[in-house]
């Protein structure tokens, strides 16, 4: 009898007990980031959507070197010595027109690895997270500068100046050598 | 009272009846479903200190609405194995059961669907015709979550119908009336009339009634809890056992129609607790409508007041969904045949003699 009404009484008081703990959650402000409207503070070194800086890009290829899924690539393509190519923000003369330079974002495993071995820290991190797709291609990214037209004309260009190269070379092995080698040793 | 406004309107005793009847369904338990459903989301949400619906209509306040469009848009699936026309019949039941209720309910002096001499024995009597609904939808869906789902519900709402009669019982004792407007009728003036407080007649058995009162309140609270199937009493439901219980192979409208006959249920055992206990529609504090000389502003206020008390009832029965955890089955049992209905016998002798004396 004794444990009869025990039960009873620690039944009543357990149940106000945790009724009191909900009605004060009741008006306990919420946790929730209402998503779209408010956008939750990221950490201070979030690592989310990279970004190429083509300005100081020197097509160096490090960055595709380094990433472990083989999501960058890049083609360059020499620039002529008649060509000025300009300058990265450091003060780097640059030599290569970089043709093209993809990032497959449906691969990228956002590791921020490639961001290290850059020398001119032109590829880095943004605080974008919001591109979905609704196609596959779209989520390879171009930064590369030039059209493909352009690049297409940088990649003639070049093959001329070799071919030229080439030819001068060809005309200078054929023409007679007595003058020019042993000016050379 | 509106029955005769109807009569003379239409001067057809057939329409003036169906207008009476289907008043209360669309003007008081769809909208109060649709109210409740969201306000069942928004309590559980903020008791977990979350936000709950907030992108359809302020604060989501349409998100139930739009619910209902996506549930009448979806397929209604009936297995090859079901057993149709059980099947079918079965949500129809378990929505008639609880809103046949209704009928008996009185919102106001004004309005009252059937003013029954019987008027606590029928609502009783109808709420065990969900049972049948629930059995039917679990066998007929083939399918053993259902059916155990359903035989629980069976074995729980049987058994615990017997402290809510008791209970009815200790009231009928006292007041001497089993229509509920009488009894609601019986509790005017102030809140000190209220059965909780030991009812209208003054004297030394109105004082030493209170504790009783109070114990047979609770006890009718957690038991019509229960005949509800409402957490702590969900286990005819259980989603970690059974995956929904009887209406695990219902979809769409059939679906929601057991929705609509939960929540309904749930204001219906509401009103009849807070008609039994605390006033029906009858005010605590007095009528403005006395106060300022308007007499058509009392039923009115009547209205509110028997809202706001069933609506308060509705909010301690979410509160305490969120509360409490669900009971294990033979803790079920062992709740209402060792503790509530000991206790309610009891009760009922206790108030029997004090009534005596």
């Amino acid at each position: 009898m004794r444990e009869y009404l025990k039960n009873i009484w620690t039944a009543i008081i357990t149940i106000l007990i945790g009724m009191k703990i909900t009605f004060k959650h009741l008006f306990v402000p919420a946790v929730t980031i209402q998503y779209p409207d408010v956008k939750p503070q990221l950490p201070e070194r979030e690592r989310n959507r990279l970004y190429v800086n083509m300005d100081d890009c020197i097509g160096c290829d490090q960055c595709a070197r380094a990433c472990p899924v083989n999501c960058i690539s890049i083609e360059t393509v020499k620039g002529l010595p008649t060509e000025d190519l300009g300058k990265t923000s450091q003060g780097r003369k640059k030599a290569l027109w970089v043709t093209n330079f993809t990032i497959d974002f449906s691969k990228c495993c956002y590791c921020q690895l490639c961001v290290f071995p850059c020398p001119t820290e032109c590829i880095y991190m943004t605080d974008v997270y919001e591109f979905s797709e609704y196609e596959r291609g779209n989520l390879i990214y171009n930064f590369s500068t030039l059209t493909p037209e352009e690049a297409e004309q940088k990649k003639i260009n070049y093959a001329q100046f070799e071919a030229d190269k080439a030819k001068e070379k060809a005309a200078k092995a054929a023409a007679p050598v007595n003058t020019s080698a042993p000016k050379e040793q | 009272m509106t029955y005769d406004f109807f009569y003379k309107l239409f001067g057809s005793q057939v329409v003036a009846a169906i207008i009476q009847g289907l008043l209360p369904l669309f003007v008081f338990i769809l909208p109060f479903a649709v109210f409740a459903v969201w306000l069942e989301r928004k309590v559980s949400a903020h008791m977990q200190d979350r936000l709950g619906p907030m992108r359809v209509g302020w604060h989501g306040w349409l998100q139930t609405i739009a619910d209902i469009l996506k549930l009448l848009q979806k397929e209604d699936i009936i297995a090859s194995e079901n057993d149709k026309p059980l099947f079918n019949i079965a949500p129809l039941l378990v929505f008639i059961g609880s809103y046949a209720a209704f009928a008996a309910i009185p919102f106001s002096s004004a309005f009252i669907g059937s003013n029954l001499d019987l008027g606590v024995f029928f609502i009783v009597a109808v709420s065990g015709l969900v049972v049948a609904g629930i059995l039917m939808a679990g066998w007929a869906s083939n399918n053993k979550y259902s059916l155990l789902g359903a035989m629980r519900s069976a074995a729980q709402i049987i058994s615990y119908e017997i402290p809510t009669i008791l209970v009815i019982v200790t009231i009928v004792m006292v007041t001497g009336t089993l229509n509920l407007n009488t009894l609601s009728e019986m509790q005017t003036g102030h809140f000190w009339n209220w059965m909780i407080l030991g009812g209208p007649t003054l004297g030394v058995a109105k004082f030493l009634m209170i504790p009783f009162m109070i114990i047979g309140f609770v006890i009718i609270y957690i038991s019509s809890l229960a005949e509800v199937n409402r957490t702590p009493f969900d286990i005819p439901e259980a989603e970690s056992e059974l995956v929904s219980g009887y209406h695990t192979e219902y979809s769409g409208m059939k679906f929601a129609m057991f929705f609509l006959a939960e929540y309904a249920n749930m204001f219906a055992v509401s009103a009849v607790v807070a008609a039994l206990f605390f006033g029906g529609y009858q005010s605590p504090i007095g009528y403005l409508g006395n106060l300022i000389g308007i007499k058509w502003l009392i039923p009115i206020e009547q209205l509110f007041w028997f809202t706001a008390k069933g609506l308060f009832f509705v909010f301690v029965q979410m509160w305490l969904r969120w509360t409490l955890p669900r009971l294990r089955v033979d803790q079920l049992m062992a709740a209402c045949w060792k503790y509530l209905i000991p206790i309610a016998f009891v009760n009922l002798i206790i108030i029997g003699l004090i009534t005596l004396m």
